[in-house]
């Protein structure tokens, strides 16, 4: 086989999700009032790159063959704790900033420092600790409120040149200075080969420990990011549990229509990312045909269940009745 | 293998001190510490008709942590509690509103629902074989979908029929309150199943190697799909009794049961990768979660410490006894 088709197979889901995306954002456009102007592609991507950036989060636990049920929860902490200090001159708002994405990293490295070195489960451990993070969230906003340096969250909410959503930019820079330099390192082959096959990982001397803890821990970060660029959009902090819990689901659905695999060891955080803005968008088509509000919920609980339903084609196939058991 | 480990101090030990699992003790010298704390608090702690009444709100996660530990049990788990148990309240609550039939058939039609999102979830799970931590995911977001769609974003405002309330809050037995009743029942049932019928050994079998299950002639799906509609029937059905405690149905009702329900039944020593556990330790779990949460809210906890406090008792716990064995 040449190069490109090594590229071609290793990129399908990748591929898929970004030919979704486009069908997708075409039909909205389309049928979008305004059509296909810089503003609907602003407000899209301001609504979308939220997702996105949990989304990343989600692909490098699932990618270590892990979850992180508490995704939403670290996003919902770090909005409220931005709404706090992200705020005053330039230097107070800078070391806000630093300050919620060292909470983020921080809530992703106690994530990881439990499920690897304390040897839970990853799906209760990281309900318990959403469940101290949403506590946490609870505390710093017992009511919505606060406010946020507005210059910095108009900067980065509104447009480059008067084009390119400033927001689409920075999740592109984000993928540069954090995925890009994550995939290529030892640490993320190590997350990548512990979430394909553990002990073969083990036994070639991957340092499978200290990958998937890098995973857990920017996945924190990542999340924390999102955090930020809600409290950019909304400009207050709340703690609302049926919205945390909203983006871990959907978090997952992205990866999942991304063509990460749950079962670890394979996908890249850029088809989760257009996984994300392909769900996005596919929850916005009912506005645009002017369907009630009320079944949002219920339509983007069925493309999930469709979603991850596709996986199933793959037992098509399995020759060997016992490899339905993993 | 412990008696020969601990050796002669054990040897002499009771039979049944000897043969529990040292998680379920655990959890029970938990209980008894909790007690301890909780009466130097308030004197009216350790009274008969506190600790009754603590019993009958654990009932309500009793019988949804039972579904719950079936699941577990199999080496799989149900995300989709909070809205199997909504769905059950307010269908059965729907149902009331339709004349003496819809009164008579509420409490079956309610946990008929439940079932329903369990045989979903069953066939997620054992025939398409998808992880059963997201097509639960998934069937809770629909099932949402569908009760938001249903109420148009409101709470219903059906209110719970007699039987409902007279199951929750009645008195059939003086003294012993109806719902504590029926987690017995439902308790010695699923004790019975566990562990005198061939079903209740499948789960065991299929939780510590369903490849080894499926080669001993289990129809390991059909088993698969049977334990998820079960849960899913008792959740709801706890939504039913929940209903008739509160008299109606809300939104939410159900998200403040899926951790509980999960931590009742892993702190109970059952292995969350499967295969291990007994439902003994599961009622120490649900009854040391509602002394918990007793406490905390005696001590006035704000919700925040409240989540706070049970995630933290959660992970230490597990870090106590529920770590997987070291890699290799």
């Amino acid at each position: 086989m040449k190069d490109w088709r090594y590229w071609l197979a290793e990129q399908r889901g990748t591929l898929l999700a970004f030919a979704i995306f486009i069908v997708m954002f075409a039909i909205y456009t389309a049928n979008h009032p305004a059509g296909f102007t810089a503003n609907v592609v602003q407000t899209a991507s301001n609504k979308g790159v939220l997702l996105a950036f949990v989304a990343m989060a989600q692909t490098l636990v699932v990618i270590t063959a892990g979850i992180d049920l508490s995704v939403g929860m670290i996003f919902t902490l770090t909005n409220c704790l931005a709404s706090w200090l992200v705020i005053g001159t330039g230097l107070e708002t800078a070391l806000g900033v630093v300050a919620v994405l060292g909470t983020g990293l921080l809530c992703g490295a106690i994530n990881g420092a439990i499920v690897i070195y304390g040897r839970l489960q990853p799906i209760v451990a990281t309900i318990a600790t959403g469940a101290v993070y949403f506590g946490i969230a609870l505390l710093l906003r017992p009511f919505p409120g606060g406010s946020v340096n507005e210059d910095l969250a108009d900067a980065l909410t509104g447009r480059l040149f008067g084009v390119v959503p400033a927001s689409l930019a920075a999740l592109f820079a984000v993928v540069l200075i954090v995925w890009v330099p994550f995939s290529r390192s030892v640490l993320g082959r190590a997350a990548y080969a512990a979430g394909s096959s553990e002990t073969a990982a083990y036994m070639s001397g991957v340092p499978i420990r200290r990958g998937k803890f890098a995973a857990y821990a920017l996945a924190g970060l990542l999340a924390a990011i999102g955090g930020l660029f809600l409290t950019f959009f909304t400009y207050t902090g709340d703690a609302a549990y049926a919205s945390g819990n909203a983006y871990t689901l959907f978090s997952i659905a992205a990866v999942v229509l991304g063509g990460v695999s749950l079962f670890g060891g394979k996908g890249s955080a850029i088809g989760a990312i257009f996984g994300a803005l392909a769900f996005r968008t596919i929850g916005d088509l009912l506005f645009v045909f002017d369907f009630d509000p009320l079944w949002q919920p219920l339509f983007q609980g069925v493309i999930l269940l469709i979603a991850v339903s596709l996986g199933a084609f793959a037992l098509f196939r399995v020759r060997n009745r016992l490899e339905w058991f993993l | 293998m412990s008696e020969t480990t601990i050796g002669g101090i054990a040897g002499r030990m009771p039979k049944f001190i000897r043969r529990a699992d040292p998680a379920v003790l655990t959890a029970f010298a938990c209980i008894v510490l909790l007690l301890f704390l909780g009466s130097l608090y308030s004197r009216s702690f350790l009274s008969p008709e506190y600790l009754l009444q603590q019993l009958k709100v654990a009932s309500f996660l009793g019988v949804i942590a039972t579904g719950m530990m079936l699941v577990i049990l199999l080496g799989q788990i149900d995300l989709s509690v909070p809205w199997s148990v909504a769905v059950g309240a307010m269908m059965a609550a729907a149902a009331a509103a339709y004349g003496p039939i819809g009164v008579a058939l509420a409490i079956p039609f309610g946990i008929f629902c439940g079932v329903l999102i369990g045989v979903v979830n069953g066939i997620g799970v054992a025939y398409l074989r998808i992880p059963s931590m997201i097509i639960t995911l998934a069937t809770n977001a629909v099932a949402q979908g569908l009760m938001v769609v249903y109420t148009g974003g409101f709470s219903p405002q059906d209110s719970a029929t007699g039987a409902m309330r007279y199951l929750a809050t009645g008195f059939t037995i003086p003294g012993v309150p109806n719902a504590v009743i029926i987690w017995a029942l439902i308790g010695a049932a699923m004790v019975l199943m566990l562990t005198r019928t061939s079903f209740g050994r499948s789960v065991y079998g299929i939780g510590n190697r369903e490849r080894a299950a499926y080669l001993s002639g289990i129809d390991t799906r059909r088993v698969v799909m049977i334990a998820f509609a079960i849960s899913g029937g008792l959740s709801a059905f706890g939504g039913v009794l929940l209903a008739g405690y509160a008299s109606k149905a809300a939104q939410s009702m159900g998200d403040a049961y899926l951790l509980p329900s999960i931590a009742a039944v892993v702190l109970g020593g059952t292995s969350i990768l499967g295969g291990r556990g007994s439902y003994l330790g599961t009622v120490a779990g649900v009854i040391l979660i509602t002394l918990l949460q007793s406490i905390l809210s005696v001590m006035q906890m704000p919700e925040a410490g409240r989540q706070i406090i049970y995630g933290v008792v959660i992970v230490a716990m597990l870090l106590l006894y529920g770590r997987a064995p070291a890699s290799r």
